[in-house]
């Protein structure tokens, strides 16, 4: 290592300095200023950039008839008044709801079945577990185009439902069901996450309250109700949380399953799908959409505290 | 056996009290025993065991089901009930189509150019900065932290339009790199990074700077070594997230030579959806080499999740 004669502080981590190959960079390096700022300099020009000014600009654009070509002026609240006599909106916020309502007590409860289920070291579980968690490294995309093939009216499970005698069901074409099949995949995406958030909070319930309450003969569905939910309670209420900001927000399964317009008669649009279809393009509302991205931030707002004093609640 | 223990390191490096660390010493090798050491009944295995291939069925099968199709050639009937579980004839004929069809390979390199590019950014910027809000001292350091945790709190979806119009300000829509800008350097990164350097005793630190060590060498040969676990979740995240992004990509790509993977794949659902053949091969393209990256390195994934969840 010729470049090592630059270096003037003794080498305390002899060690350490061979992971870094530089050359003739550290000449230069010693002579950069070391202010703090320059460390913290990318990150926060990044950041005010792309999130937080489009943040406030979001805030502001949401009093204005902004489009996309068109700067536009300040309108007051007059969004706002739109807003409550424009029905896509209020199907939007009411798929938004729903969409709450489905997917979070499924994803606050399987996830923690599916930990239990996985939670003893039974030989090969690292490969069950691997498994499981698959479906969220795939892209949502990816998700959502593997199972409108498995819905299909042609797809796999009709053609088992036929086969078993039900009959052709048609999950992507009624209104109802489009929705809740959205729901259904976006639980299975979820699963494997929230399963190995649940193992880690597992593995801190003392096991001598498992033994203790075996041996005053509680069983398996008591012992669940008693130990292991009340230890993993906290856990729970992250996951509602986190679940529950995200499916207010869906999107791309509602898009990719009900198509760009939402479904029969856009009855399947989502608020965030109704932001980026009144938003986009070359006639974009931009300031329209602006209001609507402020539901979503007052609504995503109102969920987190909702969440965190119902766990203040049962702490006390 | 000795993957099990692995998983069981990991689990214990995501928990965050320390304790309890030895009663995998307690479990012998070839018996199946519960956590207590306790030999399990048989039929509580059996009953295990079936259900853990029933779960299996459901989280796998879509993805098998969906590689079967794309192997499956024009002649077979993909649609046939009972179904057909295995292609009679495996073919890669739609693996071809697909790429006559959408010019699949330039999106994959898109989206591997955003996806490695997005891996480096966050990787620098967020270890930097992470390690001027740990360690460094100077005014506005607060500031600076809550600046970044402000940052993370706010829901994207709620801002994509706003992006969307900075960046055409900017001149860089319809641009890969107005794809990577607004995620390249995530405040969640920094914080983790920050999070990371806190953790760490200062008094080596210390020691080197009273050795004569600059800030930049301190950082680089000292602290930056020793977050490299940190550093590694961080990368896989960003690569994953980057190359599954849909939405912030659906927006601001409106040039179809530019498209990345995942729009792409939606481009081809929307022109080709009756093709289903043609669909799942572009979807087995998309999703194999995320499966295969996991598969190597599932550690940093599962060990992601805890710090993800705890701190987000």
């Amino acid at each position: 290592m010729k470049s090592s004669s630059a270096v003037t502080a003794p080498r305390t981590a002899a060690t350490a300095s061979r992971a870094v190959t530089d050359g003739p960079r550290k000449r230069i390096r010693r002579q950069l200023p070391s202010s703090p700022w320059l460390f913290a300099a990318p990150g926060l020009l990044i950041v005010g950039i792309f999130i937080l000014y489009p943040f406030v600009s979001t805030l502001i654009n949401s009093f204005t008839d902004k489009r996309t070509l068109i700067p536009g002026e300040f309108v007051g609240l007059d969004n706002f008044r739109e807003l409550l006599h424009d029905d896509m909106f209020w199907i939007g916020l009411r798929n938004s709801t729903l969409y709450i309502l489905g997917v979070v007590p499924a994803l606050v409860l399987l996830p923690l079945l599916l930990a239990m289920l996985v939670q003893k070291h039974i030989p090969g579980i690292t490969f069950f577990r691997s498994a499981f968690y698959t479906p969220v490294v795939a892209s949502i995309v990816v998700v959502g185009l593997i199972w409108v093939w498995m819905l299909d009216e042609r797809g796999l499970v009709n053609a088992v439902l036929e086969a078993v005698g039900v009959g052709s069901v048609g999950f992507l074409s009624d209104q109802w069901l489009l929705l809740l099949s959205a729901m259904t995949v976006t639980v299975w995406k979820g699963l494997g996450y929230y399963m190995i958030i649940y193992l880690a909070a597992l593995a801190n319930v003392p096991r001598e309250l498992h033994e203790a309450a075996a041996v005053d003969g509680a069983g398996a569905v008591r012992r669940f109700l008693t130990v292991t939910v009340p230890a993993v309670r906290s856990t729970m209420v992250l996951v509602a949380a986190l679940s529950s900001v995200a499916a207010f927000k869906v999107f791309s399964e509602v898009y990719l399953m009900a198509g760009p317009n939402g479904g029969p008669a856009g009855e399947d649009t989502t608020l965030v799908m109704l932001v980026q279809r009144v938003g986009t393009g070359l006639t974009g509302r931009v300031g329209y959409a602006s209001a609507i991205s402020v539901v979503v931030f007052v609504v995503t707002v109102a969920l987190m505290l909702l969440v965190l004093r119902a766990d203040r609640k049962e702490d006390a | 056996m000795s993957t099990v223990t692995e998983t069981r390191e990991t689990e214990q490096a995501t928990r965050k009290t320390e304790g309890r660390t030895g009663k995998s010493g307690a479990r012998k090798r070839g018996r199946i025993t519960d956590e207590n050491g306790r030999r399990m009944p048989v039929w509580e295995i059996v009953l295990r065991y079936l259900l853990l291939l029933a779960v299996l069925a459901l989280m796998i099968g879509p993805f098998l089901w969906q590689l079967s199709t794309s192997l499956k050639g024009p002649h077979e009937n993909i649609f046939s009930s009972p179904p057909e579980f295995l292609p009679g004839s495996p073919t890669l004929h739609n693996y071809e189509r697909v790429a006559d069809t959408i010019p699949v390979w330039d999106y994959a390199l898109n989206s591997l150019k955003v996806a490695a590019a997005n891996v480096v950014t966050n990787c620098v910027g967020a270890t930097l900065a992470g390690y001027a809000l740990a360690r460094l001292r100077y005014r506005g350091r607060r500031a600076a932290t809550i600046v970044f945790i402000l940052a993370m709190l706010v829901p994207v979806e709620g801002i994509i339009i706003a992006q969307f119009t900075t960046m055409r300000e900017l001149g860089l829509n319809n641009t890969l790199i107005g794809v990577l800008l607004p995620g390249c350097i995530s405040a969640l990164n920094v914080l983790l990074m920050r999070n990371a350097f806190l953790n760490l005793p200062y008094e080596i630190e210390e020691a080197a700077y009273v050795d004569g060590a600059n800030v930049w060498q301190r950082f680089l040969r000292i602290a930056l070594p020793a977050v490299k676990g940190t550093l590694a979740v961080v990368a896989i995240f960003a690569f994953m997230g980057a190359w599954d992004d849909f939405l912030w990509p659906l927006i601001v790509l409106s040039d179809p030579d530019r498209f990345t993977l995942t729009i792409g794949l939606n481009y081809l659902h929307g022109t080709f959806a009756n093709d289903e053949r043609l669909v799942a091969a572009g979807t087995v393209i998309a999703v194999l080499p995320l499966i295969v990256l996991f598969g190597c390195l599932q550690r940093y994934f599962f060990r992601g999740v805890g710090e993800g969840a705890v701190k987000g």
